[in-house]
């Protein structure tokens, strides 16, 4: 028994000595000091614009301008906060002169944008500097654009643009444009027509009459031609428009057949869309040269919304295959289709991330409408709004951003877009004249 | 870890392997340990109970009368004649008499304390020379005499008694022929005796109070390190002293702690060395650079990305801005670990421009330090 007793208790000795070293070599600190940091916090980063410096007369219209709508830019993303003009200690009087950062991080201005306008004749030049103000360093180098007066917004977006992506290490989306369905009138008798505006609702241009009704515009990849479905014919048929010219023709005549839900592929020769015939929806693409057509599913279930991922190689649709709709992935070539949404209610309307990380789309479920992302495997679903309705989401260019139709309850309701960060903050309204629905962003202008 | 983790394997293992071979092999070393230590104890624990508690003691000196009568056990008597309840009980003995007068002299030697000052006088002169152990050592003497007095003791030392006296009042008494002076012997003298002289061979140096005082601060980092390794540092400290002396003379601030501490000079080898920062101090640096790293503005890659930051910081916590440098990145691309380092310097330098509160006994360290910064949970929910 003692025998036992005392093996146990160098048992014990054993496992307090092991303890013992253990600690000692937790607390035994070789070379520096390590420590981990898994919390911070998520604010918009303080930056400040002083106005911008003038090199002559006729830029001083410009120069404040500029800096005004680039301050929107940065703000508007929610990821920054302007520093008042009425909070900033000295005054950029140069745009050489060095900067006295102490007076900067004194009004706690993370980042500083200083820049100068110059115009000559009917030329338009701007230059800027983003500077680090901690670090008391310049982010990136010094940049110039020149463009005529008449674009002197798309320069300040364009120096917005250069900004945020110096700041945040991803592109930019200020310097595009939006084209949406202008609304007007009651729900009942709904006027619409195809407009185009700047990103921020600015510039606003119709690209048709209110004649026929007009659904569903999307953007060819570079920007210079819009497809859309219009009701012209009294079919649903599909319509290129070229943005530059404002000229338009019909991509699909045929009698008695509806085409609906176009999308350029990535390429921009190819369009895929969806075609019901005799009660069955199924997708198609289309040679946009030859006109030739290639089906590419065929269920006598619908099959609608098709989207291509940014390379090009697979499509994600809306389907009802599985009893409600769901979204599924097939090869760009048609064949298997694997479907990716098995959450509880309806999803309708993906489409693919500019990034090709994620898909975006509409959920309706419990009575309400939501925009919700989730990968390409339909995992880490989240929705990111909700409400009476929602729907028809598109991606910002640098596909951080989704805009959607949100449409008001009631008979008075009204449809407006709206744009939300993919994670789910800095939800907020788009500036239009008037009602609008189903956005299309185009990608970053030249 | 790793090496802490090869110790717990291999103390495991050995434990595994004894466990089930131990039988196999037969383990003698246990009846030594118990029966020693009943014996110690018991002796020790009745004169330490009887010197120090005397008045609680004085219920049972009633019950120990009896053998009183026996006289045998005279140890018992000494302890008893201070309480004043005996002196009705030994009546029939002489010796009650001069017991109030021995109550007396215990009472004395509490003054000949004051010879404790003589004593520890001449160990004075010894202990002086390392100052930093001096200060523990009066400390130490006073249980280790009553421990171990018990056991060692022999009549031989007889002539110590005055050294007892320091400890033990109770050594004073008179009569108490042979076994009080074998009590004094062995208490006193031997366990005090030991380490001052230990100490006084290590130490070399002379020392005055002052420094004493002044070195205290510093004893506590030492208590620590000392305790495993005092005499080990004997050797090794007066080397490390002069490489660290001249390194911290530049700084002002160093000079002063010198100045104030000019006898223990050598003493500032274990302030670079001193214990690591507690995980509290940790915490703390870690929540004042986290409320600085703002990771709102990151593009969604470089939330993925992980970014190693080193930095050396000032003496007054704050952050040599031309020092911080990305030392690794992982789970993004070149640009996401540029846009996730930046945020991670920002964070560095703002919440560091007025200095990290950290311990500055500490400095060397948290002089240098690698941050992880690991947006995992900051990520897009």
């Amino acid at each position: 028994m003692k025998t036992y007793l005392a093996r146990l208790a160098l048992i014990g000795l054993t496992f307090c000595g092991a303890v013992l070293a253990l600690n000692g070599s937790a607390l035994a600190q070789n070379g520096p000091l390590r420590i981990e940091i898994d919390q911070g916090v998520i604010e918009p980063l303080p930056y400040a614009v002083p106005d911008f410096i003038p090199d002559d007369p006729a830029a001083r219209e410009y120069a404040a301008q500029i800096a005004r709508v680039v301050a929107a830019d940065l703000s508007g993303t929610g990821l920054f906060r302007e520093v008042p003009a009425s909070a900033h200690i000295s005054k950029v009087a140069a745009f050489d002169d060095a900067v006295k950062f102490a007076d900067w991080k004194a009004v706690n201005a993370q980042a500083l944008i200083t820049g100068a306008v110059s115009v000559k004749g009917k030329r338009l030049t701007v230059r800027f500097r983003a500077y680090d103000v901690f670090s008391e360093g310049e982010l990136g180098g010094g940049l110039q654009f020149s463009g005529t007066t008449d674009g002197w917004r798309r320069m300040a977006h364009k120096v917005a643009d250069a900004v945020y992506s110096r700041i945040t290490g991803e592109g930019g989306y200020f310097d595009s444009r939006v084209v949406f369905v202008s609304e007007t009138g009651p729900k009942n008798d709904r006027r619409k027509r195809l407009a185009i505006m700047d990103y921020d609702g600015a510039n606003v241009q119709y690209l048709t009459n209110s004649d026929a009704i007009v659904l569903a515009p999307r953007f060819s990849p570079t920007g210079d031609r819009v497809l859309y479905t219009s009701y012209e014919t009294g079919f649903p048929q599909i319509h290129v428009l070229d943005v530059g010219k404002v000229q338009r023709r019909i991509l699909s005549a045929d009698d008695g057949i509806m085409s609906f839900a176009p999308r350029f592929a990535p390429d921009g020769r190819t369009v895929v869309y969806s075609q019901s015939q005799g009660g069955n929806t199924d997708i198609y693409t289309m040679d946009i040269a030859s006109g030739k057509r290639t089906r590419l599913t065929n269920a006598p279930s619908i099959e609608t919304a098709p989207s291509y991922s940014p390379d090009g190689s697979q499509i994600v649709f809306e389907s009802d295959r599985s009893g409600a709709p769901q979204l599924y992935v097939m090869p760009a070539a048609g064949g298997a289709a694997r479907r990716i949404s098995f959450g509880t209610g309806r999803y309708g309307t993906p489409v693919w991330s500019p990034r090709g990380d994620l898909i975006a789309f509409t959920k309706q479920s419990k009575g309400r409408f939501h925009i919700g992302v989730m990968r390409t495997d339909g995992s880490e679903e989240r929705l990111l709004t909700a409400s009476f309705l929602d729907e028809g989401p598109t991606w910002s260019p640098n596909g951080r951003v989704i805009m959607f139709t949100r449409e008001t309850q009631g008979a008075s309701g009204r449809a407006l877009l709206y744009s939300v960060d993919i994670t789910g903050r800095n939800l907020k309204p788009v500036r239009t004249p008037d009602g609008a629905s189903d956005p299309a962003w185009s990608p970053l202008q030249n | 870890m790793q090496t802490g983790t090869k110790i717990s394997l291999a103390g495991h293992g050995l434990l595994l392997s004894w466990v089930a071979f131990g039988a196999w092999f037969p383990s003698e070393p246990l009846p030594f340990e118990v029966q020693e230590v009943s014996l110690i104890s018991a002796e020790e624990f009745e004169r330490l109970s009887q010197t120090r508690q005397a008045p609680q003691v004085a219920p049972e000196a009633s019950t120990l009368q009896p053998p009183q009568e026996s006289a045998a056990p005279e140890v018992s008597l000494p302890p008893q004649q201070r309480p004043e309840p005996e002196p009705p009980t030994p009546e029939p003995l002489s010796p009650p008499v001069p017991d109030p007068v021995v109550a007396e002299t215990p009472e004395q030697p509490p003054e000949p304390a004051e010879p404790e000052v003589p004593d520890t006088a001449p160990g004075v002169p010894e202990p002086p020379e390392t100052t930093a152990l001096v200060a523990p050592q009066p400390e130490v003497q006073q249980q280790r005499p009553v421990d171990r007095v018990a056991p060692v003791p022999v009549a031989p030392p007889e002539p110590d008694t005055a050294v007892d006296e320091i400890e033990q009042p109770e050594v004073s008494p008179d009569v108490g022929a042979e076994t009080e002076q074998e009590v004094q012997e062995a208490t006193a003298p031997e366990a005090a005796s030991d380490r001052i002289v230990t100490e006084e061979n290590e130490s070399d140096e002379q020392t005055v109070t002052a420094p004493e005082q002044s070195l205290r601060p510093r004893g506590r980092p030492i208590r620590r390190a000392a305790a495993p390794e005092p005499e080990p540092e004997a050797a090794s400290t007066p080397v490390e002293t002069e490489d660290t002396q001249p390194q911290v003379d530049p700084s002002a601030v160093e000079d002063a702690l010198a100045a104030a501490l000019s006898g223990g000079a050598d003493v500032e080898a274990p302030v670079p060395s001193g214990p690591p920062l507690t995980s509290g101090e940790k915490d703390a640096l870690r929540v004042a650079v986290s409320q600085c790293w703002n990771v709102g503005s990151l593009s969604t890659e470089a939330l993925k990305t992980t970014v190693v930051v080193g930095v050396s910081l000032a003496q007054d916590g704050k952050p040599d801005s031309g020092s911080i440098r990305m030392l690794s990145s992982t789970g993004g691309s070149a640009t996401a670990a540029k846009q996730a380092y930046e945020a991670a310097r920002r964070a560095i330098i703002r919440c560091g421009s007025r200095g990290f509160q950290l311990p500055p006994e500490k400095y060397a360290q948290w002089r240098d330090i690698e941050m992880t910064f690991n947006p995992e949970r900051m990520r897009i929910k």
